[in-house]
């Protein structure tokens, strides 16, 4: 009987590794070549060989954001297939190495340095959360390694230096459009604002919201913060009820928002809640229920959008994993094929020859909506506005820069 | 006065939570003077049995009492199982070893219960959170004004199943055969070996009704906050874990009073300062009494090598 312990965990020591096998350090698979497969089980990551381009992301695939990194990565992967099945780049087979940073800053930095020491990639992918992002930015500028974020909208990202780069509008947009979407649509006088003050991304949005609000003759009438993983909110919502405002702004992630709504409604609040990008995740109808019905959020994409571009990635989207795309698979889409136009058009794969060529894009056709970058490596596109109804989103509006 | 009423109730309800799961933490410091690190997780792990018990069941059955009982029953008795296979194979073979290596057996498995669960594979939930069912459905019993101050029915349940709970651990242990052997071990678990207690069947029983607690909590928490995640366990239980030595770890009234005094202290900050500040207060609080009373509230201290 004393034998069984070890044995136990033994046992359990080999689970523990097997799953760190599955989220982190093995590349998801371009296109399924073998030859891919057996790089990626290779220990320590060994550099890419001569007949492949490598590639890094960093990503939420575990944590509080997962449906983040997962939806992300989908999208690249995707993206990854249809341009090795189109023949690749120069010549050569592109291949993802996919690493965890379990949504937080600190792995995220861990992991970018990993990509860029041992693994030597040509170019890294991600994240979602801003926070993430920053973190990564400062590691890859130091480097000269190019960074393409498909869905980080703090201005201050790209602010890192001219290696880093963003396939998305920025955060002051995102303020900018709900502000008037709550002015000129819903014709809300009064709003109260709950942020989120352990993200860069919520105050971002919240200040950019509550200045233009304010500047279009509207009122702020509370602002209350919570903290990311916190899960009771009611004193916060309490207070904010007392203001009495006609709609509040939650520009937080899809985790939290689905409960606060639902403890808006417990504690008597009945009106609009207004938020951005980060509740995109199908997740949000699951958390908030019916609380959720009859929300608003700004968004990068719309499902509904007819063009067939949009149409055949999400066919395509559905056959590989089952789902409808959110805007974080559309946008992952969109930065790997960014990546690999600026790959095909650059003299050769230095980190300077890629970080020029992925600065001149130009009218490039994502999936949401075209890319030009400007001078700030910001893309410059427009938002779209979404209703959630019946426990999915309902196109509402677009709103252009 | 209306809102302190209500951060009051708000306060109490998080509070008895906290004092539920610290109850676990003491009772196993109490008889073992380890502090079982994955007691929060074990909580977690319950919370997921009862959420896959209420699916189970489907809605109209699940809000029924029989249901909410059925759900209670499934997450206190599978926990209770696994919190026996923690210590069976876990603490039980380290027993005679430095007591740090069993906390940081703890600690592993901890981790191994969180980040497993995050895991997608098979009957595994997944890393993001999830809504927890309505086992109790929402009803206002008690709206004073406009609304100024609501007591909803699933705090006055939650806070009358806490309450049961601890009173029927008060019982057990102070006026059981049980908890007289509990205690005995606790007291020193080589003597009582010698007056003829099965010690290490005490100590399995101990382990089982603290994980049996910790999953009646959990639920509660759940029901309270209506999302359920692989990451709630290592968050409730260090809170739980404050409010245990705040009370004096090792104290049945201590863990207690202070889980309440914890929840009521986070709700006050979150109500009249800013939620950013909730953490910060709580961990100093707990150093304050720390120093002010090295043993926690109702503690004695006990010069100790370690």
């Amino acid at each position: 009987m004393r034998r069984l312990a070890p044995m136990l965990l033994a046992a359990l020591a080999v689970m523990v590794a097997a799953c760190e096998k599955k989220t982190q350090p093995a590349p998801s698979g371009e296109g399924g070549t073998q030859a891919a497969q057996g790089q990626g089980a290779a220990p320590g990551g060994a550099p890419a060989d001569a007949n492949t381009i490598l590639l890094g992301q960093v990503g939420s695939l575990t944590g509080g954001q997962a449906t983040f990194g997962i939806s992300t990565r989908n999208g690249i992967e995707l993206a990854l297939k249809e341009a090795n099945a189109a023949g690749g780049v120069k010549g050569k087979k592109l291949s993802i190495r996919v690493y965890d940073n379990q949504s937080k800053p600190e792995e995220a930095a861990q992991a970018a340095t990993r990509l860029i020491t041992q693994d030597k990639v040509a170019l890294i992918l991600g994240d979602v959360a801003s926070s993430n992002s920053l973190a990564m930015a400062e590691k890859a500028q130091a480097a000269g390694v190019p960074m393409i974020t498909p869905s980080s909208t703090n201005p201050t990202v790209t602010e890192k230096g001219d290696y880093i780069f963003r396939v998305c509008f920025i955060d002051p947009f995102q303020g900018f459009v709900m502000a008037k979407f709550a002015r000129e649509n819903l014709k809300l006088n009064t709003v109260a604002v709950l942020q989120d003050n352990k993200s860069a991304y919520s105050i971002g949005l919240a200040d950019v919201f509550r200045r233009k609000f304010t500047e279009m003759g509207g009122k702020v009438t509370a602002v209350e913060s919570y903290s990311q993983g916190d899960t009771d909110y009611r004193a916060q919502l309490t207070a904010i009820r007392k203001s009495q405002p006609e709609g509040i702004y939650v520009p937080g992630y899809y985790s939290e928002v689905g409960i606060i709504a639902r403890q808006a409604r417990e504690v008597g609040l009945k009106v609009p809640l207004m938020g951005g990008d980060g509740w995109d995740s199908e997740k949000l109808f699951e958390l908030g229920g019916s609380a959720i019905e009859g929300s608003y959020f700004s968004n990068h994409y719309s499902p509904d959008n007819p063009d067939p571009r949009v149409q055949k990635f999400i066919a395509d989207y559905k056959a590989a994993y089952g789902a409808v795309p959110d805007a974080l698979a559309a946008l992952g889409y969109d930065s790997a094929r960014v990546a690999v136009g600026a790959l095909e058009r650059a003299k050769d794969l230095s980190g300077p020859s890629v970080r020029d060529a992925i600065a001149q894009t130009k009218d490039f056709p994502g999936v949401a909506g075209t890319v030009t970058l400007d001078a700030q490596r910001n893309a410059v596109k427009s938002a779209v506005v979404l209703k959630v109804e019946d426990g999915k989103t309902q196109y509402v509006t677009t709103i252009n820069p | 006065m209306a809102q302190l009423l209500q951060h009051l109730i708000n306060g109490l309800a998080a509070g008895t939570i906290y004092a539920l799961v610290a109850l676990g933490y003491t009772m196993v410091y109490g008889v073992l003077k380890l502090i079982n690190f994955a007691h929060g997780d074990v909580m977690m792990v319950g919370v997921y049995m009862g959420y896959a018990t209420a699916f189970a069941l489907g809605r109209d059955m699940r809000s029924s009492l029989l249901g909410v009982a059925v759900v209670f029953a499934v997450a206190m008795l599978g926990c209770a199982l696994l919190g026996f296979f923690i210590e069976r194979f876990a603490y039980r073979p380290l027993r005679e070893k430095p007591r740090l290596t069993a906390l940081i057996t703890a600690i592993g498995i901890s981790f191994a219960l969180s980040y497993g669960f995050q895991l997608d594979i098979g009957f595994l939930p997944g890393a993001a959170p999830r809504a927890f069912p309505e086992v109790i459905e929402p009803v206002e019993w008690l709206v004073i004004g406009d609304r100024d101050v609501v007591v909803w029915n699933w705090q006055v349940i939650s806070f009358g199943i806490a309450v049961a709970l601890m009173v029927g651990l008060q019982y057990l242990v102070f006026r059981t055969r049980f908890g007289q052997a509990m205690r005995a071990v606790s007291w020193d678990h080589r003597v009582a070996a010698l007056m003829g207690i099965p010690t290490d069947r005490v100590i399995a029983l101990t382990f089982m009704l603290s994980s049996a607690l910790a999953a009646g909590a959990g639920l509660l928490y759940a029901i309270k906050d209506t999302s359920v995640s692989p990451l709630m366990g290592l968050y409730v239980g260090l809170k739980a874990f404050v409010a245990a030595v705040i009370g004096g770890i090792g104290h049945v009234q201590g863990a207690v009073v202070g889980g309440l005094v914890l929840g009521l202290v986070e709700e006050f900050v979150v109500g009249y300062a800013a939620s950013t500040w909730r953490d910060a207060v709580a961990f100093g609080f707990l150093i304050l009494v720390l120093l002010v009373k090295p043993g926690g509230l109702f503690g004695r201290v006990a010069a100790e090598k370690v």
